[in-house]
């Protein structure tokens, strides 16, 4: 599957390699919401500031001349680092409030950018460095990048789910109160795993970047990108690493075949969405699961007793 | 023999995967005073939660009158005459001592409990009737949290620990009220902490132990010594325990 | 001088969003549900006054006694059924339940009525204003809001203190099993709140497609709007709410002043400002005996 994937640009019709480039993009950033909402029960609705400041810092370097592939990595540490203030205003509120800020945050981001000439204001700008390569080369490349991306963001988000933080992770979950009087720092752990998402927000928002020529602050600070995140990892399963993935296969399936009527299939994946969150809160993996006791990455949760 | 009007059959109530009540049975006559004794996490509150509807029992039933309260909410349970008196009083906190009392009367049924009764049972309410309840001193509140329940007319009052929180002059003048209570047609369920003022006030005892009825009689036929052991389960007197378990 | 003025536009405006946020903050303080579908509810007014209200041969300045109690019904019958299943779940789900229905209701608006933009047909009353002192400058119709939005939140607030149901709402507001057992019916009292919420945002809406152009889309910044001003003003206080959306308004017309582009932005920043200072807000209400 792997190698499948990795050799996919040279082997299927180059409107499916960006489909499938779209794809590993939303798995990113799934994942990323996934990893706040359902692992450290923090429920954002401003994760596009991060996609957006990504997109924005590649575009920065590349603008300065670096190679916009390696802008990569490097937008990322910097939406790491912009992340660190922003959780000393986020982290005092907790569920419906702490929404609200992080669109407010993710609003402020758009509203900055847009207002600095140097980025093109609220035309956008044209991403430097690409001109160079003839559009199958880029297209290839970025493919890689975003395919790279992706492997690094999935695999590194289980390897933190099995590593001590996301032990930590399950403890404030299952009891807060009694984690904090355990001696764990609460504040600290969601701080770091506010810090990761931001991250890989930011790693997302640099391979938008890389793919799309045209940067504009309404297309990446948009809050459709919440949406996407949100609804993908409800349908697939909150609180498993499958399911973000599978939510997004769902997705990229409807779109796909519906896209031709317009926005339908949006309204359809809402709804489903809707029905999901209140008749099958696990998502679709979290019920199979359940039921035939399949674990791909097993990094999920029981509560209650095993049938 | 007086009306049952409360009975309790073979109630079991689980927090989770906790067992809070195990197959608790009792029932409460027309005119009685029972008290429900127990350590803390014995299981006395969740107990009276369930009776008045805010949990769903795993097994066993709660009958009112004869009418099984399985499907029925808590707010019609108060129009049937089952009022509870929560604990940590949960007054309205935005709201006066006369719009909580307000609140509680309007669903109420036919009965001597007016508010107007209520001023001439507590006779300083009326002067601060207007005042927000955080202005109250604890055994106010509480007195205000037991009128706001009684002037729904009940005919059995559920009592959660009344006395927790408050000075035991208060709590005393509290638990003086009961009997009056009693005299106007109300019957009540006491769960305490404090073993002492349930005995003193109870027709009859009740004692819960991690769940489960430890001990049932009258406070005449009782011996504290039989109700220190119910109360904190084994044999605390260390010099005995080679001797296992006594009478 | 002319700080007056603009001052006096943010009283304006601020009139208007203290009028949406309403409804946020009354859902909030009493069933503890952050409505992220508040915003798309009041296009959707918007639309049903300039579609629907002309098969009924009305002009559509009178689509609001049609519309509100419409939007009332509309909103208790939601309240029962999905939103109370959502709030028997928990938190979480609410909010994305409700940011569900969004995203749903703004697509379907796309398909059914496309993108292009609407406005409620007021006649000369939408163009015409006032100039005293030839300093000022009132439009009739924003007049008309702030007067609405006052006229709302008093009687509102009158409700909500003198009558019994109001004290309902507030007991449940406070401690909802206590409510209960003083024989409360939650579940119902919740769907008059919701009623008096969607009531309040139809009105909005038909309001803000009297001075605006709106679109499938306008919900989403204006929710942000509403938020702001609920936050900035305090949860729980209805008067917070219209203080918080007078100094919102006051902010962003002050921003928009010096550079068209940080109109936005301040409203953003003065919310930022209230989270990090004073997170209750202005007029935040008390934590629970």
């Amino acid at each position: 599957m792997v190698v499948f994937l990795t050799l996919a640009p040279w082997i299927v019709p180059a409107e499916w390699a960006s489909v499938l480039l779209n794809f590993f993009i939303l798995v990113i950033m799934a994942t990323m919401w996934n990893l706040l909402a359902g692992y450290a029960g923090m429920v954002s609705i401003g994760q596009q500031a991060f996609i957006g400041l990504g997109a924005y810092a590649t575009l920065y370097f590349a603008l300065k001349g670096v190679n916009p592939f390696v802008t990569i990595p490097l937008a990322t540490i910097v939406c790491a680092v912009l992340a660190v203030p922003v959780t000393f205003l986020l982290l005092r509120l907790r569920g419906g409030y702490f929404a609200i800020a992080t669109w407010v945050v993710s609003d402020t981001a758009l509203l900055v950018i847009g207002a600095i000439a140097f980025f093109g204001g609220g035309t956008g700008k044209l991403m430097p460095g690409l001109q160079n390569l003839s559009p199958s080369q880029t297209a290839h490349y970025s493919y890689l990048a975003t395919w790279f991306v992706a492997l690094v963001v999935v695999v590194g988000t289980y390897l933190l789910l099995r590593s001590r933080l996301g032990l930590v992770l399950a403890s404030i979950r299952d009891n807060e109160v009694a984690a904090r009087s355990a001696g764990v720092n609460v504040q600290a752990a969601r701080r770091m795993i506010y810090i990761v998402a931001a991250a890989g927000c930011g790693a997302a928002g640099a391979v938008l970047a890389v793919s799309q020529p045209f940067i504009q602050p309404s297309s990446v600070f948009n809050i459709q990108w919440a949406a996407e995140m949100i609804f993908v990892s409800m349908i697939g399963g909150l609180g498993t690493i499958e399911g973000p993935i599978i939510g997004s296969i769902i997705f990229f399936a409807l779109q796909q075949t519906l896209q031709q009527y317009g926005v339908w299939y949006l309204v359809i994946f809402g709804t489903l969405a809707v029905v999901i969150s209140l008749w099958e809160p696990r998502g679709l993996w979290g019920a199979f699961r359940d039921r035939f006791h399949g674990e791909l990455l097993p990094v999920g949760y029981w509560l209650g007793e095993k049938k | 023999m007086s009306e049952i009007l409360l009975e309790v059959e073979n109630l079991s109530v689980y927090h989770g995967q906790l067992c809070a009540v195990d197959n608790v049975s009792f029932s409460l006559r027309e005119g009685e005073i029972l008290a429900m004794i127990g350590a803390n996490g014995a299981g006395k509150s969740t107990l009276l939660r369930t009776i008045a509807g805010l949990h769903q029992p795993t097994t066993g039933s709660v009958s009112f009158k004869g009418l099984n309260l399985a499907s029925i909410t808590p707010n019609r349970r108060v129009r049937l005459g089952l009022s509870l008196v929560p604990e940590g009083r949960r007054l309205f906190s935005s709201m006066s001592l006369e719009e909580n009392l307000l609140v509680g009367a309007h669903r109420a049924n036919d009965g001597p409990f007016t508010i107007k009764r209520i001023y001439e049972l507590f006779d300083w309410m009326p002067s601060r009737r207007k005042q927000s309840v955080w202005q109250l001193s604890g055994g106010e509140q509480q007195a205000v949290a037991i009128g706001r329940a009684l002037v729904a007319n009940p005919k059995v009052l559920l009592l959660d620990e009344l006395s927790l929180g408050l000075a035991p002059i208060v709590i005393e003048r509290i638990y003086g009220l009961v009997p009056e209570i009693v005299a106007q047609g109300v019957s009540i369920l006491i769960v305490e902490q404090d073993v002492a003022q349930g005995v003193a006030v109870a027709d009859r005892v009740h004692c819960l132990l991690e769940g489960r009825t430890s001990l049932v009689g009258t406070p005449k036929e009782l011996t504290p010594e039989q109700i220190d052991r119910a109360y904190f389960g084994a044999d605390l007197s260390h010099s005995s325990a080679a001797e296992g378990d006594g009478a | 001088m002319i700080w007056l003025n603009v001052i006096l536009q943010g009283v304006l405006v601020g009139g208007f969003y203290a009028l949406f946020a309403c409804g946020l903050s009354l859902m909030f303080g009493v069933l503890k549900v952050i409505n992220l579908a508040h915003g798309d509810m009041a296009v959707v007014a918007g639309y049903v006054a300039v579609f629907l209200t002309p098969h009924l041969h009305i002009a559509e300045i009178w689509s609001l006694l049609v519309v509100v109690p419409l939007f009332a019904l509309v909103g208790y019958v939601l309240q029962r059924t999905l939103i109370q299943k959502s709030i028997d779940r928990d938190p979480f789900t609410t909010l994305l339940v409700t940011f569900g229905l969004s995203v749903v209701i703004e697509n379907l608006l796309l398909e059914l009525y496309t993108a292009n933009a609407q406005t409620v047909n007021v006649g000369s009353l939408g163009y015409n204003s006032w100039h005293p002192g030839s300093i000022f400058y009132i439009s009739y119709v924003s007049l008309g809001v702030l007067g609405a939005a006052v006229a709302v939140l008093a009687i509102l607030q009158l409700f909500l203190s003198r009558t019994g149901t109001g004290r309902l709402i507030r007991a449940v507001a406070d401690d909802r099993e206590a409510a209960q057992l003083s024989g409360a019916n939650y579940r119902h009292i919740f769907g008059i709140a919701a009623a008096i919420a969607f009531a309040t945002v139809a009105l909005a809406g038909i309001a803000y497609g009297m001075q605006n152009q709106f679109a499938p889309t306008s919900g989403g910044v204006n929710l942000l709007f509403a938020f702001e001003a609920v936050v900035i003003g305090g949860i729980g206080s209805l008067w917070g709410t219209l203080i918080g959306g007078i100094a919102l308004g006051v902010a962003q017309v002050f921003g928009a002043h010096f550079n068209p582009e940080y109109q936005r932005l301040a409203g953003d920043v003065l919310f930022l400002l209230v989270l990090a200072v004073r997170p209750q807000g202005l007029f935040g209400k008390k934590t629970a005996l």
